[in-house]
């Protein structure tokens, strides 16, 4: 069996003749060359994802005023900021709220204003020190007019995810949608065949360093997700059953296309971030191009009831992500309308938008420094017992 | 608490619905009129058998296709309402006057195709199947003609592309 490394790939990317498709086109390419066919005549495969993604926000510094302040709480545009960090450095949560707006504008919308390019409010209060002497800040700020911007997400493009139902017979609203009552619909959330971790499931390629697409940008894989769960139960072929892995990305906010983040507001549930995500997988063996053809009738996930307000929810059956795109899916003797909630649109456009890149030569793929951990599950966290 | 319900609903008009009908003055050709009507109740009026007196006394055609009544909230109805001309200005005339609040809905849900990211949120609440997802290329596809207005695609649409037309 033939072997290419990163490197060899990244040659034939600086010369311009990598051979890159999408990690939906190269099912056809299998079907008609055969694995063996597809290793000899493709180097890299490219996979998207446009979806909800709450853990998210942004680094920034915003430079110092005269006098200085050492900004112990901030606002942007009315949303609380993290200020718990050095005098002018901050951290806006993509799910904080606005305080006068409520659920309509939240950290995600500053952070899509911010990319855009349009103007923020800047409101700072601080306790005052000798060495900054200033107790209150107002000030405009665009992206161009701070020193760092940079987007760090400390979990995202989770490695398959529950879908979600609602069995009792109220309409209960949740970061997975409107959920309708009395099985009124399932609502779902992956690009399947076309995700990021679903097409590496064992993190061969994908680790530490490794450059993707994020938001438009370049941007880094920065450390395991937080939540990473590799030890969650796997399907034959290797692909988890429902949520698993997931990865911390950071990347230059300042670079972003507003087209590939995206505020979200979840009726009664909050704000929320659409956040683009395109990873490249280096064709390095058969074994890697059995992985990124897996198709959507071979991964599986679990519809979950959200109804039940528990860290466990009920599972009501095990599907596959091609019964989940077909409209509607079936639970005992019911027949249940499905929905996705992820863009498979925007993770198509992502998806060739990076291959574009590669194929031009302006994308190289980054060995990974570390791998993602293979093993380990997240804790649960139990209150207090007793005093 | 707002026990929110939806009942008799009916997603495809019927052929006498569908049969000549003007979309602009909901007059027919042959006298008939037809109207989509948002009813809000005020609390306590949920009491009142509004349509079925709509149905014995003015002899009209009623098809309800969205409801959201709770008996100590004022509640919505939407529904497709039809007969002769005169039946129909009587039976909204007999609305006022039992102090149902009555809209007269044109046209149907405006979608910002700019904002939209083609998620498929709201195709997870949309009752008439107006919003569905293309199933080649994952559009949302939006059939204004099957919109009854009910407006749960504004709520659901987490980027706002979906909007009331004023």
């Amino acid at each position: 069996m033939g072997y290419k490394s990163f490197e060899e790939i990244n040659e034939k990317i600086r010369s311009k003749k990598a051979v890159v498709v999408t990690a939906e086109e190269i099912i056809g390419i299998v079907d008609e060359k055969g694995v063996g066919g597809a290793f000899r005549d493709v180097d890299v495969v490219t996979c998207g994802t446009f979806s909800p993604m709450c853990s998210s926000g942004a680094f920034l510094n915003f430079g110092h005023s005269d006098p200085p302040i050492r900004m112990s709480k901030i606002w942007l545009n009315d949303v609380p900021a993290c200020a718990g960090l050095a005098a002018v450095d901050a951290y806006i949560g993509a799910t904080e709220l606005s305080e006068s707006r409520g659920m309509e504008y939240g950290g995600a919308h500053v952070i899509e204003d911010l990319i855009a390019g349009r103007k923020v409010k800047l409101r700072a209060t601080s306790y005052g020190t000798d060495c900054y002497p200033r107790r209150e800040l107002e000030a405009w700020i665009t992206k161009d007019s701070i020193n760092e911007a940079y987007m760090f997400n400390p979990r995202n493009c989770y490695q398959n995810y529950g879908a979600a139902t609602n069995s009792s017979d109220r309409t209960i609203y949740t970061y997975m949608g409107t959920l309708l009552p009395k099985l009124g619909n399932v609502n779902y959330c992956t690009a399947g065949e076309l995700s990021p971790l679903i097409c590496d499931p064992f993190y061969r390629t994908i680790g530490l360093g490794s450059r993707i697409f994020l938001g438009g940008a370049q941007g880094y894989v920065a450390w395991q997700g937080t939540q990473h769960n590799p030890s969650q139960p796997r399907a034959e072929n290797g692909v988890p059953i429902g949520g698993a892995a997931c990865l911390a990305l950071i990347g230059d906010l300042k670079q972003m296309d507003p087209r590939y983040i995206r505020a979200a507001v979840f009726e009664k549930y909050g704000v929320t971030m659409f956040v683009g995500v395109g990873t490249a997988i280096p064709l390095l063996d058969e074994e890697m191009v059995r992985h990124v053809a897996v198709r959507n009738r071979d991964i599986k996930t679990e519809i979950f009831d959200y109804s039940v307000g528990r860290r466990s929810k009920p599972s009501l059956g095990e599907v596959s992500y091609e019964e989940l795109r077909s409209g509607s899916v079936q639970v005992g003797s019911r027949t249940i309308p499905t929905a996705p909630l992820s863009s498979l649109k925007m993770a198509r456009e992502i998806a060739q938008t990076l291959k574009g890149w590669i194929a031009r030569g302006e994308f190289e793929l980054q060995t990974p420094v570390a791998a993602l951990p293979r093993e380990g599950s997240p804790q649960a966290l139990e209150d207090c017992e007793g005093e | 608490m707002n026990s929110e319900k939806r009942i008799g609903i009916n997603g495809r008009a019927s052929d006498r619905a569908n049969a000549g009908v003007s979309a602009d003055t909901g007059e027919t050709s042959t006298g008939e009129k037809r109207v989509k009507a948002l009813l809000t109740y005020p609390p306590g009026a949920v009491g009142k058998p509004i349509t079925y007196s709509l149905v014995r006394q003015f002899n009209l055609w009623i098809n309800i296709l969205h409801a959201e009544i709770a008996a100590d909230k004022a509640g919505r109805l939407i529904m497709d309402i039809q007969g002769s001309a005169d039946d129909v200005d009587r039976g909204l005339r007999f609305l006022t006057a039992e102090d149902i609040e009555y809209e007269i809905l044109n046209g149907s849900i405006v979608w910002d195709e700019d904002k939209c990211v083609h998620c498929g949120a709201c195709t997870a609440v949309c009752p008439s199947h107006a919003l569905t997802m293309d199933n080649l290329d994952w559009s949302l596809l939006f059939d204004k003609e099957k919109c009854y207005l009910c407006r749960l695609c504004t709520r659901a649409c987490p980027v706002g592309a979906m909007s009331t037309p004023i």
